[in-house]
């Protein structure tokens, strides 16, 4: 194989959007066969960088050589006829379409009029066994999996002759065996002459699969590295710039009296489908109980259902012995709970509204920051003050509305305004997604410390290994039931990841109520 | 029985067919932007232009032909209008919904004055209608023969384009691209399709279903054209569509439903029954058919749930 051959260089490419310079002279260069892998935290500018490439977004200055043509990127539809193709990290799918349809939407092939679909799907067959990507090209996608998903996605940017292929965080959404039958896919299509950028901030995997890493922090290239040659370790400190402590450091749990009590649970999603079947379990003092699971098995309804946003059909919450249920969400936080919701700009914050205005919802209510219905703008402006400094917000002036804050920074105002209050059980949902590895490091020191303070922490998260590292005990939910209840430091993550694809099932004591 | 045999009885199915026939012709081109995810109010605005217009080319012209052309452009130029302001410049498309129908109002009124001096109604003997006839084959059928008898001829074309609408949007590239746009505009653009071009498509097709829905009132119906003379029909199509499911056979259906069950409504009336109780039984019906499905469709996903649990 010509390992040598460079497919595409990226020479000075600059990129600003109003003051901020997302890249600064970036010089990229990818071979040809080899998968390359662009670590970064966000922000760092990987997916600017990978914009210009696809021709999303134009460079204010700066050259792109493609195959050793020189390329002026007019549209997407210019890049994909070039011959490169992306995968975006949210899938571009369309749910009630199948398969086939959606690989060959926008370039259809046809017979007179019509659609041809017999055509269509033998494309699909033949791009599918010559890279081992199995589909059913007639299944709907609404039905497939995510991990389906991808594999159309990947379909859809071969069959429209794709030679580089930008995957942009692929393993964000999958469970470990689907990560796993991924990079055999990968492996495969390198083989047969494709180059791939691997857009990654998770170390392991990208050491793993690539063979040359490229790392970007602050809208520079900080360095270009062999795999073989570099660490976990190389690669955290060159994206952030410092040290950084990969591994939560914690003792043992030494959990107190049953501080969450829930029994025999049902609850319905958007649809009136049950989510949520017949969950039971308890979360104690001072222990951190993780829920892991692939998402959409009922995690979203189960936390939402606990924190008094989501009816619940039977069963019964306790929260140190009085019963949620049919309880507002106000006097549920009354009683203790502190909720960090699983989309901060959706249910965490108010984007419109300040940070300031942020930090305090919830508790502008009580004293002191209010008392006979006015606002104390004096204690207001302290305790802001206070939580900014604490939390080690980044901000222009606690004045701006929040959604001009960068997702690690908003992110800590959400845990601020929640652990502020004195709540013994802390909901924490996806605590640290879209976070960067300097915040999720801060986030999971302070999930730790309220641990070891007695309160109660229930942690939902996709990310396995943060389930795996920080909790004391793990349930793993799959279809709306418990199917496994272990003890994290005795389990591996091969074996919860069994567990979550319902590989596997263990009799749980109460999971199976009907 | 008696009371019954009167109302239900081919007499007021037929009636029903040509009562459901502008709501049918109005319901298919408004699916077409139903599924390409825009809310077309401006519907009842756009038949009225076509109504009109049909009116006016006949009575000038004398040729049904050059009638039910101009009432088709000049429908698809109020949606353009419509589309400009809706999709190209991004106002609100309920305002502009809401604009092309107070227009379409205003503006006919405002012609029918002022070329024709009169109020009200203009209904003259140059006016020259749709021609009507018997569907071969099936008009010969015992019976049932009589379903397909004596139609104006629009209403065969109606029906048939129930077909070709199903085979457009299900079966074609375009018909693909409007489904996709109005599912996930963000992924078909990812793919080189332009939204706003496959909106205003969209738009604009409404607007050809509607001129032709409202050559169908002048010109058929009554072979006159009476100020407002849509009177909500872009409405009820709007609510057979979504009725249907967006889909053109479920579409027509409901077109169906509601033309006979007005049908029914105006059998009560010639048989003594209080008007005021005959004006609201379509909408009682409406209403009674709405529980029927939804409690169908409840038993049916407490049935899954049980099958799940």
């Amino acid at each position: 194989m010509p390992q040598s051959e460079i497919l595409l260089k990226m020479q000075g490419i600059s990129k600003s959007f109003g003051p901020v310079k997302a890249n600064d002279n970036i010089n990229f260069e990818v071979k040809k066969g080899e998968i390359h892998a662009l670590i970064g935290e966000n922000g760092a500018g990987k997916t600017t960088l990978m914009k210009i490439l696809f021709g999303l977004h134009k460079p204010d200055s700066g050259t792109i050589y493609f195959a050793g043509d020189r390329l002026d990127l007019t549209g997407p539809k210019d890049a994909m006829a070039k011959g490169i193709g992306m995968v975006h990290q949210h899938f571009m799918l369309i749910p009630s379409l199948t398969v086939t349809e959606n690989i060959v939407l926008g370039s259809e092939p046809k017979k007179n009029l019509f659609f041809d679909i017999k055509a269509a799907e033998e494309q699909v067959i033949r791009i599918s066994n010559e890279y081992g990507l199995k589909v059913d090209p007639k299944a709907r996608i609404r039905d497939c999996s995510v991990g389906i998903q991808q594999r159309v996605e990947i379909i859809k940017a071969l069959s429209r002759g794709a030679e580089l292929l930008i995957l942009d965080e692929p393993t964000a959404v999958l469970t470990p065996q689907e990560t796993r039958d991924l990079f055999v896919v990968l492996r495969q299509m390198v083989k047969q002459g494709m180059t791939i950028i691997f857009i990654s901030h998770k170390l392991k995997e990208v050491l793993e699969i690539s063979q040359r890493i490229t790392v970007m922090r602050a809208g520079k290239v900080v360095g270009v590295v062999e795999t073989g040659a570099t660490s976990e370790e190389q690669l955290a400190s060159l994206m952030v710039g410092r040290q950084v402590l990969l591994r939560v450091e914690k003792r043992l749990s030494s959990p107190g009296r049953n501080i969450l009590e829930v029994k025999k649970l049902w609850v319905s999603d958007q649809r009136g489908l049950p989510a949520v079947r017949g969950v039971s379990f308890n979360v104690r003092a001072g222990e951190i109980l993780g829920v892991a699971g692939v998402e959409g098995n009922g995690q979203t309804e189960l936390v939402e259902a606990i924190c008094g946003l989501r009816h619940i059909e039977s069963g019964q919450v306790l929260k140190d012995g009085n019963e949620l249920a049919g309880k507002s969400v106000r006097e549920i936080r009354k009683l203790g709970v502190a909720h960090i919701p699983e989309d901060r700009f959706t249910s965490g914050l108010c984007g419109e509204a300040s940070i300031l205005e942020n930090l305090i919802g919830g508790l502008h209510l009580d004293t002191p920051f209010s008392s006979k219905g006015v606002l104390n703008k004096k204690e207001i402006q302290e305790f802001v003050e206070k939580a900014v400094e604490d939390y080690g917000i980044k901000v222009g002036s606690v004045h701006d509305p929040v959604k001009s804050l960068s997702g690690g920074n908003a992110q800590k105002v959400v845990i601020a305004r929640e652990l502020a209050s004195d709540a013994n059980l802390i909901v924490a949902a996806q605590p640290t997604r879209g976070v960067d590895i300097g915040a999720i490091e801060f986030i999971h020191r302070l999930i730790v410390q309220k641990r070891d303070e007695g309160k109660g922490i229930l942690l939902i998260s996709a990310d396995l290994q943060e389930v795996l590292s920080l909790s004391d005990r793990l349930i793993v939910l799959y279809e709306g039931q418990i199917v496994a209840e272990l003890v994290t430091r005795q389990t591996t993550e091969e074996e919860v990841g069994l567990y979550m694809t319902g590989g596997k099932r263990m009799v749980v004591e109460g999971g199976e109520g009907v | 029985m008696d009371i019954l045999h009167n109302l239900f009885n081919l007499g007021t199915l037929v009636a029903g067919i040509r009562i459901a026939t502008p709501i049918l012709l109005a319901g298919l081109g408004g699916l077409h932007t139903m599924q390409a995810n825009i809310l077309n109010i401006g519907m009842e605005g756009m038949m009225l232009f076509g109504a009109f217009s049909a009116v006016l080319v006949s009575y000038y012209t004398g040729s049904i032909i050059f009638a039910t052309i101009a009432a088709i452009l000049v429908g698809v130029l109020a949606a353009v209008i419509f589309g400009l302001f809706g999709v190209k410049f991004k106002c609100n498309i309920i305002v502009a919904g809401i604009a092309i129908n107070l227009f379409g109002v205003a503006f006919t009124i405002y012609l029918l004055r002022s070329i024709f001096h009169v109020r009200g109604a203009l209904s003259h003997p140059k006016i020259v209608g749709f021609p009507v006839m018997d569907f071969p084959v099936l008009s010969s059928l015992p019976y049932i023969g009589e379903l397909f008898k004596g139609h104006s001829i629009i209403v065969y074309v109606a029906f048939l384009m129930v077909f070709l609408v199903h085979l457009f949007l299900y079966r074609t590239p375009k018909g693909l691209h409007i489904r996709s746009v109005g599912e996930h505009a963000e992924a078909a653009a990812s793919v080189g399709i332009s939204p706003d071009r496959i909106r205003f498509q969209a738009v604009m097709i409404s607007g050809f279903f509607c001129g032709l829905a409202g050559a169908y009132l002048s010109l058929a119906q009554t072979r006159m054209f009476v100020e407002n003379m849509v009177a909500g029909r872009g409405f009820i199509a709007l609510a057979a569509i979504y009725f249907g499911g967006g889909t053109p056979v479920g579409t027509m259906l409901a077109a169906l439903l509601f033309g006979f069950a007005e049908a029914v409504s105006l059998r009560l009336q010639t048989l003594g029954f209080p008007s005021q109780f005959v004006l609201m039984t379509p909408y009682l019906m409406t209403v009674f058919i709405l529980i029927i499905i939804s409690y169908v469709k409840k038993v049916h996903s407490q049935k899954r749930k049980y099958e799940i649990a």
